[in-house]
């Protein structure tokens, strides 16, 4: 994995190794997720690709010091293309042994483990559950343990600013943040900019955090405790500005290209639930762009005024999680039925009811496709990565106002709060979204329709276009209220046939590898990073492996029935008991092999490995 | 088809007759505030398509397909949800909701209170029947306490809700009370609700006479009319009665009902009704006023100036639009980014 080279004029050795795999863990006050943000973008402005998992408690204000209140923060990065934050870790920070508990387990053997010696008192073991302190009593014998006294090497570098004991201790991620940039050979200065920024008002905490910050790297040089610190080279990466992205920022940037491209004014109705939470924040923030953010009271709410806002000619959208979509099911219906368009994002969630808040799953899609009452189609999109919500987003959009429908858009925990590079496009080389209200007196009839079986989008103040549309089954054309029973069952084909139709205007399934073969792994949404290493993996051993991972899940893209009977085997790895599975099989007559996971957790790369070496085995 | 502009001056109650026939059972109340409502809207003299009705769902509910207007039927309780929407997005429309005292207060009762807090800038009008119509006889949050219906065999155990009460707890800047048949008094109510800037509240009592038939008859007879309700007027002391002999004085925090004049008290001593009362203390003790111990008010109890929600946004849109250019490609870059050459 590795050469060697001889060091640099303080004599330290770099050893370059290909990519790595780190996680901060702490308490939930500890900082972690902000050390984290500063160590990806340290990562990325060093040239490697990355990816983030994030990974919060759910309980609010645990305890300190307690297991339920670990909050962790996983970086890969890497000196070629990466699809997955890692499964296992190469080195872990530990603040505390709570952390050091909660995370042992997925630190690789011989794997580097930082901890905080002196946060393992008698009163911090019980805490975390330990009756016998780990660091004593031989069970990390496995890792190479760096033990240091963080909390009083902090206090040092930070005394004689004035600052309190509290305010000094909560610098502490920052000497940890210094000694994992020395670890990794990372430049200081982007960081210490940032602390500049963030505290301006401050200068004794502003100070104190870049001491610390300091103190950190330069103990990591003169300690001697490491054998050497690594570098992982700059990323074969596609040439262009970038941006590190989340997905819930890549769907408020995506809407906000959506209304660009289409002219369209925004409106974002939404009510607070993790994690969909941030792309309401964000879009908050935007009104310069025109956008209307609207936090309404609760779901239902919410999704409605976006169908009013929609019937008044803005590109409408309401983004939840799993239980706000059960609220706005009945309103989703009517959507279908006014056929008005409107964008639903999704971000899934551990489910039912109120599940596991902080953690993902991807068991909504039978939701997305059956969640309403009466034949109630409409086009479901899933984003595959932090940067694709983007894409999908735009597309989401794009659908619902060429074809006057609503679209579902899923995400899930895991790409939402997950990080990426995002390579800044082109607005003017993205494709306008075409849609003009109508105003055509002369033929209009409100359930008339255009060669897309789309009606008109005739928005109120249009003079001479006055018409009422409602929940209420509508008379083909006319759109007047109709209670006949053949009309019904006209309009039902219909508007199923206008979803049917939107497979004419996706792209293909695209194909992984060869267009044949023993087994093609079929993913969607999230699972994309973890299936799609896993395959390039496997057939770099030579075996018949190919993937399709799929972003249009209704319609599915034409050329699905196509490819799926050209393999021998199918594996499908979803975050479910078994979803996608249901539907290929009731699509497409054929039968499929499951990889199930509920645990609110993504994806191993190594778990569909494995199923794929047994899938392959069972022949 | 095509239709010619008309100049919003010369519209009449006829131009906003939808062609769609009204169904609603023959002698139902809604026929009258349907009247009404166009005869309001011709005085309004603002474009046709600019006045959008929204509606839930209940018979009330189906009034949007009768008016040659903009429209949208809804789901049941969630028309203030859509109009809200609505009119944040296009401040320049004349949005109404049309909804029942079911629809309204129970299946949409949070929304009716949120959209009255925040002062959006939409006419609501409840249809009060106090009764579920629609579905055939069940009780509805207004009906009496003790009320039978199908689905309170033994009388209703539910505390009605008091819609005006509750708009004005909702800290509504406008709240009015009519009744279908009083013909004048009511288009001049929609009308004032539609002058007014913010949301405005309109309670109209409605006959059904399907299932709650008579439930206003203390409020629309002709004999017992006089005694019943009381009729409210900006700066005038509150008098009622067929020749306004009694009168409504404040007694404590309470009010109470006294004669006026030889044998009573003189009108100095009666209650002044003051709708632009900048608390709404006074509207929200006439909206207690119930029948029969009490005549029952009608007109506006409040009408005051407040900020609109939809204002408010686009302020702020217009401030952050001032202060930093909408260039969403400079936004793009506006982060920490980073070049790959
Ligand atoms: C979600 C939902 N629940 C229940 C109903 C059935 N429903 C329709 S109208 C109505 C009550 C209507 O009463 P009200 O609002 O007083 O209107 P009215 O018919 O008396 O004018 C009910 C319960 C429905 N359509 N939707
Ligand atoms: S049931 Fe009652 S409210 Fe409904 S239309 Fe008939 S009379 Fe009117």
């Amino acid at each position: 994995m590795s050469t060697t080279e001889e060091g640099n004029q303080s004599e330290r050795r770099i050893q370059e190794i290909d990519s790595a795999t780190v996680r901060f863990a702490g308490d939930s006050g500890d900082g972690m997720q902000l050390v984290g943000g500063q160590f990806t973008t340290a990562s990325v402005f060093s040239g490697n690709d990355i990816s983030t998992l994030p990974d919060y408690p759910a309980e609010i204000r645990a305890p300190a010091g307690v297991l339920a209140g670990v909050s962790g923060f996983q970086i890969n990065f890497s000196s070629h293309k990466i699809h997955t934050p890692g499964d296992v870790i190469d080195a872990l920070f530990a603040m505390n042994p709570a952390a050091l508990k909660v995370n042992l387990a997925d630190l690789k053997r011989g794997g580097l483990l930082i901890v905080n010696s002196e946060s393992f008192s008698q009163d911090d073991l019980e805490k975390a559950d330990y009756s016998d302190n780990p660091l004593e009593d031989g069970s990390l014998e496995d890792y190479r343990i760096v033990s240091i006294p963080i909390t009083s090497m902090n206090r040092g570098a930070v005394e004689g600013l004035g600052l309190d004991r509290k305010a000094a201790d909560r610098c502490k991620n920052f000497f940890v943040l210094g000694l994992a940039y020395w670890i990794y050979n990372r430049p200081l200065d982007n960081t210490l900019a940032w602390i500049d920024r963030k505290f301006t008002k401050n200068p004794a905490l502003r100070d104190a955090n870049r001491r610390t910050l300091e103190a950190g790297f330069h103990f990591g040089e003169t300690a001697e405790l490491f054998d050497s610190s690594y570098q992982v080279r700059k990323a074969p990466i596609a040439p262009g500005t970038y941006a590190k992205i989340t997905g819930n920022e890549a769907v408020v940037y995506g809407l906000l290209a959506a209304s660009h491209l289409s002219n369209k004014p925004l409106f974002y109705g939404s009510y607070p639930i993790t994690p969909a939470s941030d792309i309401l924040h964000q879009l908050a923030g935007l009104k310069q762009f025109g956008v209307v953010t609207f936090q309404a009271e609760d779901e239902i709410a919410a999704v409605c005024s976006a169908i009013g806002a929609a019937f008044g000619g803005s590109l409408a959208a309401t983004g939840t999680s799993g239980p706000g979509v059960s609220l706005k099911s009945e309103a989703i219906g009517l959507a279908v039925m006014t056929e008005l368009p409107l964008v639903i994002v999704n971000v899934q969630r551990g489910g039912p009811s109120t599940g596991l808040p902080t953690k993902t799953e991807q068991a909504d899609l039978f939701q997305a496709l059956f969640g309403r009452h009466g034949e109630c189609p409409l086009p479901v999109l899933a984003a595959s990565t932090p940067a694709d919500c983007f894409t999908m987003t735009i597309e989401a959009a794009r659908i619902a106002m060429e074809f006057m429908t609503p679209v579902i858009l899923l995400t899930d925990g895991y790409i939402a709060n997950g990080s990426e590079p995002w390579k800044i496009p082109d607005l003017n080389s993205l494709p306008k979204i075409n849609v003009e209200y109508y105003v055509d007196i002369e033929r209009f009839q409100p359930y008339a329709r255009n060669e897309r079986l789309s009606r008109p989008w005739a928005i109120p103040g249009t003079p001479d276009l006055m018409h009422r549309i409602g929940g209420l089954e509508k008379q083909h054309i006319t759109g007047a209220v109709s209670y006949d029973g053949e009309n019904h069952e006209y309009m039902v084909k219909l508007r199923q046939a206008k979803i049917d139709g939107v497979e004419e205007d996706i792209p293909n399934a695209e194909i992984f590898g060869d267009p044949s073969g023993k087994l093609l792994v079929l993913s969607w949404g999230g699972v994309y990073g973890a299936a799609q290493t896993a395959v390039e993996f496997v057939r770099e051993s030579g075996k018949s492996v190919s993937s399709v991972h799929l972003k249009y899940l209704n319609p599915f893209p034409k050329n699905l029935k196509k490819i799926l009977p050209n393999f021998k085997k199918i594996l499908i790895p979803e975050l479910n008991l078994g979803q996608l599975r249901y539907i290929i099989r009731a699509h497409f007559l054929i039968d499929a092999i499951g990889l199930n996971k509920t645990q609110g957790k993504p994806f191993r790369v190594d778990e569909i490995v494995e199923a794929i070496d047994r899938a392959l085995e069972a022949e | 088809m095509v239709v010619t502009p008309q100049n919003p001056a010369e519209l009449t109650a006829k131009d906003y007759a939808s062609d769609q026939t009204v169904r609603w059972c023959p002698g139902c109340g809604d026929y009258s505030i349907l009247a009404q409502m166009k005869k309001a809207l011709a005085s309004l003299q603002v474009e046709r398509e600019k006045n959008v009705f929204i509606s839930g769902i209940g018979c009330s509910s189906r009034f949007p397909y009768y008016t040659n207007t903009y429209g949208m039927h809804g789901i049941h309780g969630r028309a203030c949800a859509i109009a809200g929407g609505l009119k944040m997005i296009r401040p320049d429309l004349t949005v109404w909701v049309i909804t029942g005292d079911g629809d309204g207060l129970s299946i949409g009762g949070n929304h009716f209170i949120h959209t009255i807090r925040r002062n959006i800038d939409i006419n609501i009008v409840l249809f009060n029947n106090r009764i579920y119509g629609l579905t055939k006889g069940q009780c509805s949050p207004t009906s009496e306490f003790g009320k039978k219906t199908k689905s309170t065999p033994l009388g209703s155990i539910d505390f009605p809700i008091h819609p005006c009460t509750a708009a004005i707890g909702a800290e509504a800047a406008f709240v009015a009370r009519s009744i279908d048949v009083h013909v004048k008094h009511l288009a001049a109510t929609l009308e004032a609700a539609a002058r007014h800037k913010g949301t405005s509240f309109v309670e109209v009592y409605q006959n059904c006479n399907i299932f709650n038939d008579g439930a206003y008859l203390y409020a629309t007879d002709r004999q017992q009319k006089f005694d019943n309700i009381l009729e409210l007027e900006h700066g005038k002391p509150l008098r009622f009665g067929k020749n306004g002999e009694k009168g409504i004085r404040l007694r404590g925090l309470d009010v109470e009902i006294v004669n006026v004049g030889d044998d009573g008290v003189s009108e100095s001593e009666l209650l002044v009704h003051d709708e632009k009362a900048a608390t709404p203390t006074l509207a929200y003790l006439l909206s207690r006023m119930h029948y029969p111990k009490f005549p029952e008010p009608i007109g506006i109890f409040r009408s005051v100036e407040s900020p609109t929600y939809d204002e408010l946004i686009h302020d702020q849109i217009a401030k952050a639009a001032a202060a930093q250019k909408p260039d969403l490609d400079a936004f793009f870059h506006s982060g920490e980014t980073w070049t790959v050459k």
